[in-house]
């Protein structure tokens, strides 16, 4: 392994977590400013201009605010909670191809920290960790209601998961891969002629719905927010937590909807692909298309980060027995019948 | 029974329909109904750089008039204090002196007169109350914030206006009824209200 590749694979590591955290950071801006305009109001506008410094002021705020572990906590775990929690948040953007490769000073860079094949099931390993953070957390509170809370976090999250493993299953039929980057790959090729456009939001539109709903379960979102319902359980797994601990698990929510929305940009709406990439790369070169292509791959991205909000401050909390009823008894056999549908589909069409 | 307002709408507990029940027809119609909020105008009032106009019958602080040539009006009759439900007007009247014709209107003034703003509630009884005209509740200040309850026991210092109006226009000035009901109140001001200050 040559010198070269070390330095830019960490490169790509520090930018990539660079981008992911400051995209956090900018999301509890930006959520309170669009929360603002949906409900008629300006939003934060006051810490420099627009209030773009308005994150800043936060993150200062909460780490200035006294840190305060309760007497019968358990201590290595109270803190063990949020670090979980912001580590597997952290640690899921390393298999998301940004981008096709860079050329530079004669050699190919991949933009894709690890291109291992099967990126796919590191994700779920990963995202199925983050609940331990949670767990955790409330756990080691001592506290009935972040305990619920837990709870809440833990069983919706693990009913949803299985929903989003079986509508990403009948992706990967379709792909024949589990590597994103070969998925991301096939969704770059020509449909009607136009090349970058045989996305497989066209071939799986019910498998995207079941995913977006399980991913707005995971990423615990209104309407499924419950492990941090505020009218029933003051607030959920995090009611001890203060300060930048407290700081931690709000940001590992929004490191959590950064990742899930470049999953569904990557997986259903065709990653950095965008129409006509194939005469970019015949016109003006590979790199341009590349940093094009990173341009639409964050954009996508932004649409769905915007669509989380736009839900949250659109749609009312679930009951706790309407969310299993949906996991359980809607969203996993619509799952299979996806399964099969998909399955019949590639029977009929490939023969 | 018959609605008044013909917007109540009769509530049934009838089992939801297929299509309720998929949720999302609602949920797409409600996504577009908040849409059309985020690029509606905003409501909001830049506070400290804009202020909302206050209506015509808007009651603010005390104000201790004066009268066309800068006298003050009060005589200290006393009748504020009584009329006042929540006791907040305390008075001392004195005889005005020769050579103070210039400062008092009539014969007898107050000397001291305080409200203690903690217990005025605002009604704007005392100005009904007033024989001379010479209390209203006009100031367009707030009341401000204060770390010690003997500041806003306002006294004279305080309450007395600070320049008379020769031309004798007081605003908003008249009985209380005059001011409710005559014709340009702009009562429930919206954003025409508004003005750069």
């Amino acid at each position: 392994m040559d010198i070269f590749f070390i330095i830019t694979k960490l490169i790509l590591i520090v930018i990539i977590f660079a981008v992911s955290l400051l995209t956090a950071m900018y999301s509890t801006y930006g959520e309170r400013k669009i929360a603002g305009f949906f409900q008629d109001r300006l939003g934060p506008d006051r810490a420099g201009p627009w209030g773009i410094l308005q994150p800043a002021a936060d993150g200062a705020k909460l780490f200035f605010k006294e840190e305060i572990i309760p007497t019968n906590a358990s201590m290595g775990l109270f803190i063990a909670g949020p670090s979980l929690a912001m580590l597997t948040a952290c640690m899921s953007s390393a298999v998301i191809p940004w981008g096709t490769y860079i050329e530079l000073f004669g050699s190919r860079i991949d933009l894709q920290v690890a291109d291992i094949n099967i990126g796919l099931l590191y994700i779920f390993g990963v995202v199925s960790l983050g609940v331990y953070g949670i767990m955790i957390g409330g756990w080691a509170s001592n506290n009935k209601f972040a305990l619920l809370g837990a709870i809440r976090a833990a069983s919706q999250n693990i009913s949803y998961e299985i929903a989003m493993g079986l509508s990403v299953i009948a992706l990967i039929m379709l792909n024949g891969s589990l590597s994103l980057a070969e998925i991301t790959k096939h969704q770059g090729e020509a449909v009607f002629g136009i090349s970058g456009l045989n996305w497989n939001i066209f071939y799986q539109p019910l498998g995207f719905l079941i995913f977006i709903i399980c991913a707005f379960a995971e990423c615990n979102r209104t309407p499924f927010d419950l492990p941090e319902c505020e009218t029933e359980l003051v607030g959920g797994y995090h009611t001890e937590y203060s300060s930048m601990k407290l700081g931690f698990y709000l940001f590992a929510e929004y490191i959590n909807m950064f990742i899930s929305s470049a999953f569904m940009a990557t997986l259903y709406f065709g990653g950095y692909n965008y129409p006509g990439i194939d005469s970019v790369i015949a016109n003006y070169g590979q790199n341009v298309a590349s940093v094009i292509g990173i341009v639409v791959l964050f954009s996508k991205i932004l649409f769905f980060i915007f669509l989380f909000m736009w839900i949250r401050w659109t749609v009312p909390r679930f009951r706790y027995d309407q969310l299993m009823k949906l996991g359980w008894q809607i969203l996993i056999p619509l799952a299979i019948i996806n399964i099969l549908l998909t399955g019949v589909g590639i029977m009929v069409f490939t023969n | 029974m018959q609605s008044l307002s013909n917007r109540s709408k009769q509530v049934s507990q009838k089992e939801m329909t297929f299509m309720e029940s998929i949720y999302l027809p609602a949920i797409f119609s409600g996504m577009m109904i908040t849409l059309r909020h985020f690029f509606s105008k905003t409501v909001t009032i830049r506070y400290p750089e804009i202020k909302k106009k206050f209506t015509v019958n808007y009651r603010g602080l005390h104000v201790l008039k004066k009268d066309e040539e800068g006298k003050e009006r009060c005589t200290a009759c006393g009748l504020c204090a009584l009329s006042c439900p929540a006791e907040a007007i305390t008075m001392e009247a004195a005889e005005r002196k020769k050579g103070e014709e210039g400062i008092y209107k009539e014969e007898k003034y107050a000397a001291r007169y305080e409200i203690n703003m903690l217990r005025c509630i605002f009604c704007g009884l005392c100005e009904e109350a007033c024989p001379k005209e010479a209390i209203f509740l006009t100031s367009e200040e707030l009341t401000p914030s204060m770390t010690n309850r003997g500041e806003l026991i306002y006294g004279k210092d305080k309450l007395v206006e600070k320049q008379h109006h020769p031309n004798g226009k007081i605003r908003g000035g008249g009985p209380l009824e005059q001011r409710l009901y005559h014709g340009d109140a702009t009562y429930g001001s919206t954003f025409e209200g508004i003005s750069n200050s």
